[in-house]
């Protein structure tokens, strides 16, 4: 009796500090977004101000020139719709190399017992801690040797080794994949790679659907690998036609175009994005794996 | 199949490279895998070209008539930017664009291969390639490319650049041409190897409103008995704090002045030497920042271009006509530009900023057409003349621009109708750059970097030159600092 | 007997799934990676158009990055970089992933909230370098904001400052990518099964109590990765603090981290200090992340 009327008082004291949590939730919450949406704000008037304007100092109103931005852009001699093609290009078939053969590397590291899986493991987030720029130069060696300079295929296939999504994979797996589905579905006869396709694939949604937004920006914003690897201007992607825009002469130069351009370029990510988020934010919640 | 046989090619120097002795390992194979980054886009329009073109050379060197005829088809040409190709668009007799990178003089291919400054990527794009020139098939070879003044001397005092007389360029062909335009592109023998068609001579532009008001009169001639010499310049600059002026946007503004004429060359016997006339520069800009009479903004920042209008409260800019024409915000209403507000006068010392040289590579296959295209863009009075009205370049020719320096159609609207062409003319004509090296951009560039620390307070002048030192042998690791 | 053979038949297939990480890690990054340590031993730089070496020079790279100071420096410019961003960045990831997670909170719009976090994370680096180099200018408009209220009076110079640099750096970390870990994190608390929090509801836990008894030890995996990556890509800094700086690493270089150095060696092609440089880097990286991972696993009481 005493018991139950503690815990009673408890759910009081519970209901009232919901409401205090909840407002400091909503104020943090409004402050964070703020803090979040503020630079495409700036990003956007800045895109509509003409360069002259922007040499002025900043305003918090937008300008007319978006148009105009747009035209001398588009008329410009840059290819930035091949730059965007290309960009998505590159970043979609990144995005699902390093997804999916992660997850799979993962899998084979979770599901089953071999004679160096210890050694696998520790030896894959060794290779993690190796920045890009380390053996950038030997990388760039490397694809001369193959051929593969000016081609996306070094910018592309070296997702599918990705340590980091694998790591996540690999963790994500501990605290969600149990062995169990896996026995159930030998039992039902299925082959070990229609049991990794049709059933962890699924279970795994949620975190390919957040490591897919991950290694999609990531590489839709590298600007390191992809200048050393293009040349030829129908190839580069976008952060490299930016920096060229940026680099242009003085007769050209003009920062109104330059902000219309990342603009440009930030649109379709927002949309990518977009898509994919809606599948994290409304599917996952249902999708959790009782353990 | 040629495409094929090339790679073949490569892949036996790969071979080679990794086979010889480790010690060549890593230089071989850098070289060939930027053979292939040129290669690829180069070969693509070769393949096709070759089937129709290639029997024709052969069988019919002596029937063409153009000069080109037994030279090679494609013409490459390597810049950081767009403004030569615009130039060579619009002035060049015969040259026809086809798209954002090609174009055609007569049935020859004109090649661009535009790689931006920033991160250095023009000159790492460009010093693979000239590296491996000798290997390259004769279309992939680099015909033209353009070079700064700042790093001239790295291209120019080496065996990758060839000689305009190889071109067929005289003595005679340069005469008009300013001085300081041929010393940029002399190497350690005397031998002139490049050209320009412009000149940036540079003076002191300054803001008619703050002379009056400061100085009691806008005139050039008054306003140049102010700023005649440094110390001169010094006391103006007092004055104009006690007016509220800043007497320059900031300390940077006025190093060019000083680094174009200092006594020696900043690396001598390999090791980095910071000339007497750089610790003048450093002395005047301490003075200036630490009495609050300049800021220590970097060029080309928002707080740098304040002064572009008259709120910014900034007396003065050094800088070449360009400058004041396409940088001051001439087309913003309210700016001192726009309102014509600007004046013109020698100021201290005669500098140049900026400018675009041509050079000829060696080992192109095109020297007849490089030669004409330096003989028509730098040499030509009429082109050149052409290239005033339509770009406002001042072009590297004496007699014409001395001709435009006394005509009042030339005057500038931004400098309230002064015309101070002739300025420029002098200015051009008192530039020494004989002391010039090939490690100037880095030395340039981390000076003024380490010393905003000095300027800003951060570090004691020994401190600020203790890391440009470091910087420069982080950049250059031949060269001693101490 | 049979059943073992089975065993050992499925394992066989952990073999088969290593096969296209392996097979491409080798090519595409062992390779590399080796031939960094190779020239890590060698003096090979370019001056200009002047090729330097290779010579063989042994341990003398290592040596010189030891002796002038410069790794020790640039590796506490980074520590201290990454704890200034990364604490108020783990903080703020756990406290919203706790709120969009906890049931009784019931918060309305999360949709949109979660969106909106991950976002800043869509600009690319230097664009994002690029607006905060304007807006904190001497005459931007942050500065012109403070002068208006009374707060300062005189502009001040935010890229002058030694702690004012390295203070925005961490800020940009930190909203470059909160959203990022907040995901990550949440993604692992919505794996937790709910009933979990259900019963302890029931039972009559405290939200803060849920949040340490039950979220936290069961989101370890996750926080570990977040931990390690998050360092991994702290040591790896270099867009932010390159293009805030200009590539200066000013005030005094007080905000060079290690990259940018590397960087610095890069521009003359010189292989073999940026080797030495490389290969102490990784070894810093295995050590500090070796740490993370003794540290989160020894509370583990089972």
């Amino acid at each position: 009796m005493a018991d139950n009327r503690s815990k009673m008082a408890g759910q009081d004291e519970n209901r009232a500090s919901i409401h205090a949590r909840r407002a400091i939730a909503y104020i943090v919450l409004i402050l964070v977004s703020f803090l979040c949406l503020f630079w495409f704000y700036v990003l956007f008037i800045n895109a509509t101000r003409a360069h002259s304007e922007l040499t002025k100092g900043f305003t918090a109103i937008p300008s007319t020139h978006l148009l105009e931005n747009w035209i001398n852009l588009k008329n410009g001699t840059l290819p930035i719709f091949n730059g965007i093609i290309n960009s998505l290009f590159i970043a979609i078939a990144t995005a699902a190399l390093a997804t999916y053969f992660s997850t799979m590397t993962a899998y084979a590291i979770h599901a089953y017992d071999f004679k160096f899986k210890n050694f696998i493991f520790t030896f894959i987030l060794m290779i993690m801690m190796i920045p890009t720029q380390v053996t950038a130069l030997g990388f760039l060696q490397l694809i001369g040797k193959m051929n593969l300079d000016d081609s996306f295929v070094p910018l592309i296939v070296p997702a599918v080794a990705s340590p980091s999504v694998f790591f996540y994979m690999k963790q994500y797996m501990d605290s969600t994949l149990p062995l169990s589905l896996v026995e159930a579905a030998r039992i039902d006869g299925s082959g070990e790679f229609r049991t990794f396709n049709q059933i962890v694939i699924p279970l795994m949604k949620p975190a390919i659907a957040v490591q897919a937004i991950f290694s999609f920006v990531g590489s839709w914003n590298n600007y390191f690998t992809p200048a050393l690897v293009l040349h030829t201007d129908t190839k580069k992607t976008l952060p490299i036609l930016i920096a060229q825009l940026r680099s242009a002469d003085w007769l050209k130069f003009d920062m109104g175009q330059v902000y219309t351009m990342i603009a440009f370029s930030i649109f379709p990510v927002i949309v990518v994005y977009l898509l994919l988020s809606r599948y994290i934010v409304g599917g996952v919640t249902l999708g959790g794996v009782k353990g | 199949m040629k495409r094929k046989l090339l790679g073949i090619m490569l892949s036996t120097t790969m071979v080679a490279g990794m086979l010889s002795a480790c010690g060549s390992t890593t230089t071989t194979t850098t070289t060939t895998s930027e053979t292939t980054t040129e290669a690829a886009p180069a070969e693509e329009s070769k393949a096709e070209e070759t089937k129709a073109e290639e029997p024709k050379a052969e069988e019919t060197t002596t029937e063409a008539a153009a000069p080109a005829a037994d030279e090679g088809k494609v013409l490459n040409i390597y810049a950081w930017n767009e403004e030569f190709k615009s130039r060579l668009t619009d002035h060049y007799p015969g040259y026809t664009e086809v798209d954002a990178t090609t174009g055609t003089i007569g049935d020859v291919t004109v090649k661009w291969n535009i790689t931006p400054s920033t991160d250095n990527a023009y000159q790492n794009n460009l010093d693979e390639n000239l590296l491996k020139q000798a290997d390259a098939a004769a279309d992939d070879k680099i015909d033209i490319f353009l070079v700064e003044a700042d790093y001239a001397l790295k291209y120019v005092d080496t065996d990758f650049t060839a000689a305009v007389s190889d071109f067929g360029i005289t003595d005679a062909d340069v005469a008009n041409q300013y001085k300081y335009t041929q010393d940029v592109m002399t190497d350690s023998k005397g031998v002139l190897k490049g050209v320009s068609w412009q000149g940036c001579p540079g003076v002191l532009i300054y803001n008619r409103e703050a002379a009056k008001e400061v100085l009691g009169s806008d005139d050039p001639a008054e306003v140049q008995k102010a700023v005649k010499d440094w110390d001169t310049f010094s006391a103006t600059a007092d004055a104009m704090k006690a007016a509220g002026y800043n007497m320059t946007a900031s300390t940077n503004d006025s190093y060019r002045v000083f680094s174009n004429n200092v006594s020696g060359k900043w690396v001598q016997n390999d090791k980095v030497v910071i000339d007497d006339n750089i610790m003048k520069w450093v002395e005047l800009a301490k003075k200036m920042a630490d009495e609050k009479m300049t800021s220590t903004n970097d060029l080309w920042s928002d707080d740098w271009s304040k002064g572009f209008y008259p709120d910014g409260k900034v007396f003065c800019y050094f800088g070449p006509a360009w400058l004041v024409n396409f940088c001051m915000a001439a087309d913003v209403e309210g700016s001192i530009a726009n309102l014509g507000g600007w004046g013109a006068t020698e100021g201290p010392q005669g500098f140049f900023w900026g400018g675009t040289w041509i050079c000829g590579a060696t080992g192109t296959d095109n020297p007849t057409l490089v030669g004409d295209i330096m003989r028509q863009l730098t040499c030509n009075e009429d082109i050149m003349l052409d290239i005033v009205a339509k770009d406002s370049d001042f072009v590297n020719n004496k007699p014409a621009m001395e001709k435009a320096a006394n005509d009042d159609a030339y005057a500038f609207a931004v400098f309230g109708g002064q015309n101070p062409l002739g300025m420029f003319c002098k200015g051009a004509e008192n530039c020494d750059l004989s002391n010039q090296s090939a490690y100037d951009q880095g030395c340039n560039e981390e000076f003024q970097r380490a010393m905003k620390n000095y300027f800003d307070g951060n570090a004691t002048l020994e401190e600020a030159l203790d890391i440009f030192k470091k910087a420069v042998v982080e950049k250059y690791p031949n060269l001693t600092a101490e | 007997m049979k059943k073992k053979s089975k065993v050992v038949s499925y394992n066989k297939w952990g073999y088969i799934f290593l096969i296209p990480f392996v097979v491409v890690y080798l090519i595409f990054q062992m390779i590399p990676l080796v031939s960094t340590i190779y020239n890590s031993f060698f003096e090979n730089y370019r001056s200009g158009l002047l090729q330097i070496g290779p010579n063989f020079v042994g341990l003398k790279n290592y040596a010189t990055i030891i002796t002038n100071g410069d790794l020790p420096t640039y590796f506490k410019n980074t520590m201290i970089m990454w704890i200034m961003g990364f604490v108020p960045q783990i903080i703020l990831s756990l406290l919203l992933g706790a709120w969009f997670t906890d049931p009784s909170l019931r918060l309305k719009c999360q949709g949109f909230f979660k969106t909106v976090i991950y976002m800043p994370n869509l600009i690319m680096a230097s664009a994002f370098s690029m607006l905060f180099f304007t807006l904190f200018a001497n005459s931007g408009p942050i500065n012109s904001l403070l002068l208006n209220m009374g707060v300062i009076t005189e502009a001040y110079k935010f890229m002058s400052h030694v702690w004012s640099v390295r203070t925005l750096v961490a800020f940009m970390n930190c909203v470059m990518w909160f959203g990022n870990t907040t995901i990550l994190l949440m993604a692992g608390m919505m794996g937790i099964d709910p009933s979990l929090f259900e019963a302890a509801q029931v039972d009559g836990a405290t939200a803060t109590q849920i949040f340490y008894k039950i979220t936290l030890p069961l989101l370890k995996p996750i926080l570990i990765f977040v931990m390690i990556t998050s360092l991994i890509g702290g040591l790896q800094m270099f867009d932010v603090p390159q293009i805030l700086t200009n590539g200066s690493g000013d005030p005094t270089r007080t905000s060079m981290t290690l990259i940018m150095y590397l960087n610095k060696h890069l521009f003359s092609k010189n292989y073999g200090l940026a080797g030495a440089l490389s290969v102490y880097m990784f070894v810093i990286t295995g050590i500090l992340s070796l740490i993370v991972f003794k540290f989160t696993n020894s509370k583990d009481s089972k």
